[in-house]
């Protein structure tokens, strides 16, 4: 790995693998000026911070738009850039990018149907050492409700590349839910094909699934190779889109294994628990359901893999949820 | 009045030839479909529509590059319309331009008809983006300077605001990203009637001016008019710099809200919403403003 500026150190100086995290940034900025070499119709916006386009800037520097620290005006610009024929990229927090710009968002980008592509990074509890205003853990439920959204949830960096690339000519917005763990983690070796709208399955299993997005497929995936250990059969469905929603692969699972928990770093309202029982509840399919989650409390603050560790949203945590739904009777 | 019968294609290029009297009739022309179409569904803003039909009739009779019949052709120069409840008064314009059949203006208020009181982009041919949450388009406006500068283009954008809503924050932040980017392409109107919506005096409310140099302070040229004049709103236009200068223009456009009945003149607020012409008085307007048509 070369040496970090550090300005890139210091973009992503919030996180114990600052360095690692930094790269992955670099990454994405590296493949977005890939994805412009080839289409020449992509730009990048960003409000301050503009390290997270990595070489995109220097590369393409008519394409590349810093608007400082203003977010809602970003998103108002990303569509009328839309409007004109490019695919702006918008690399924002998630906290500002998506809760401050929630008006912006429906009334300028999708309501119009214009492919901006909102880069939210640092969701959930990524950015929680610096307190309760840099917590994102509605932004699914925001996203999920606007109409013309495309949701999806990158498990890791291949999968992220991966939607990226499957979505970069839907006509409408997209919203990328970069998961704290997610640009570092490894769930995929190597770039998945993600069919619009379909859940992947990471692991098979026969006595109970897990649905998750973001770092929760990893620790998912801990908890089952730690089962399977014990003779239970643990199936790991990686929830990569959450709108539109891979509604056969919910009433599988509630049809194979009968007991599903899902896991995710956002409120337990309006995320990917309460899709999972939105469909069960509408094709009325029985089915244990746990949802797992952040509770809908004032969430503490801290270093994001101590609030991590403390919510539970580890092998450990997902594992006493799954020997508890386990215990339940059917 | 008739309706111009310019052939479908043809480029109506800038600062073409228009007689300040043709210019001052299409204004009253714009004012008189407005009635007609509020009369028509039932509801409408009169006197923000009236304040700006002079800016309308330079804009899309002598100012900006178009083309008759193509709304979507790539060298046009763009129109935003941020206060966007004056949409009323760019419907007949449309039409008369071959942007959508004129037969369409019979459905208008009726549900599903694709002109709305805000303008919809996906459903309005001619609107270059759509309106409704004040304070936005200043910023499309400059996301569409900037994709002209990327795609180089030399259309201009064109952003018309109203005073009141240049309360909203987001305004000033589009404002600094504009000198920023050296946007000579983009030019904000500023609609300054006085008025806004709910309370009243725009600047009573919450204190506006002074709107050129504030302007100026964020890096734009400013220059001031009486927007109801129509030499001097050509003259302004005629003026403006290159689209490839650096310096984004701000024209501000003292207007009168209302400007041309009487009655909503000495009353504007009253006929912002909610209050319908009707029998003498619906006579007496159309009569004041057909009395001066040349």
């Amino acid at each position: 790995m070369t040496e970090l500026s550090t300005e890139e150190k210091m973009e992503d100086i919030f996180s114990e693998e600052s360095v690692k995290r930094a790269a992955q940034a670099r990454n994405i900025g590296a493949e977005l000026s890939r994805l412009n070499d080839v289409r020449g119709d992509v730009a990048v916006l960003v409000a301050d911070m503009g390290v997270v386009a990595g070489e995109f800037r220097q590369r393409h520097p008519t394409h590349f738009f810093d608007l400082g620290i203003a977010e809602t005006n970003t998103m108002s610009v990303a569509a009328g850039l839309a409007a004109e024929g490019l695919i702006p990229f918008t690399m924002l927090m998630s906290c500002f990018g998506m809760l401050k710009c929630a008006e912006q968002i429906r009334t300028d980008v999708a309501s119009n149907h214009l492919p901006v592509r909102i880069v939210a990074r640092g969701t959930g509890l990524a950015l929680g050492f610096f307190g309760t205003s840099h917590h994102t853990v509605e932004d699914i439920a925001i996203a999920r409700s606007i109409t013309n959204m495309t949701v999806v949830a990158p498990s890791d960096f291949n999968a992220f590349l991966s939607l990226v690339e499957s979505t970069i000519d839907l006509p409408g917005p997209v919203y990328f839910r970069m998961s704290s763990g997610a640009e570092d983690a490894s769930v995929y070796d190597s770039v998945p094909v993600i069919e619009r709208g379909r859940f992947m399955t990471v692991r098979p299993g026969s006595d109970v699934t897990v649905i998750a997005i973001g770092n929760g497929v990893v620790a998912a995936l801990g908890a089952a190779e730690v089962l399977a250990g014990e003779g239970v059969s643990v199936e790991v469905i990686d929830a990569a889109y959450l709108k539109p929603v891979d509604e056969q692969a919910i009433l599988r699972a509630a049809e194979h294994t009968g007991r599903i928990l899902t896991v995710e770093e956002h409120n337990v309202i309006g995320g990917l628990g309460t899709i999972v029982a939105e469909v069960l509840g509408r094709h009325r399919a029985p089915s244990l359901l746990k949802i797992f989650g952040l509770p809908d409390e004032d969430l503490a603050v801290s270093w994001p893999a101590v609030l991590i560790e403390h919510y539970g949203l580890t092998v450990t945590g997902v594992l006493e949820q799954l020997r508890q739904l386990l215990a339940e009777e059917k | 009045m008739t309706e111009a019968t310019t052939p479908a294609g043809s480029v109506l290029e800038r600062g073409r030839s228009a007689t300040t009297a043709e210019l001052g009739n299409r204004a009253e022309w714009i004012r008189l479909r407005t009635i007609d179409l509020i009369d028509q569904a039932g509801g409408g803003h009169y006197s923000s529509t009236f304040s700006v039909a002079e800016l309308y009739s330079v804009l899309y009779y002598h100012t900006m590059r178009l083309r008759h019949s193509e709304p979507k052709w790539v060298d046009r120069d763009r129109f935003l319309l941020g206060k966007g409840h004056a949409a009323i008064g760019l419907w007949p314009i449309f039409a008369d331009l071959g942007f959508f059949p004129v037969a369409w203006l019979d459905g208008y208020g009726t549900l599903g008809s694709p002109l709305t009181d805000h303008p919809n982009m996906r459903t309005a041919p001619g609107t270059d983006f759509s309106s409704g949450s004040l304070g936005h388009n200043l910023s499309v406006g400059v996301g569409i300077a900037l994709a002209g500068r990327a795609n180089e283009r030399d259309y201009r954008t064109f952003v018309l605001t109203g005073d009141g809503e240049i309360q909203e924050g987001q305004v000033w932040e589009a404002a600094m990203a504009a000198s920023h980017y050296g946007l000579g392409n983009l030019v904000a109107i500023v609609d300054a009637n006085g008025y806004a919506g709910g309370d009243g005096s725009t600047s009573v409310t919450m204190n506006i001016e002074p709107i050129a140099d504030r302007f100026s302070a964020f890096g734009w040229n400013t220059v001031e008019i009486n927007g109801n004049d129509i030499e001097e709103v050509v003259a302004a236009f005629d003026e403006l710099p290159s689209p490839s200068s650096k310096i984004p223009t701000c024209v501000i456009a003292r207007t009168m809200k209302g400007k041309g009945v009487k009655m909503m003149e000495l009353a504007p607020n009253a006929w912002h919403i909610g209050k319908l012409l009707t029998g003498a008085d619906l006579v007496q307007a159309r009569d004041e403003i057909e009395s001066r048509i040349r």
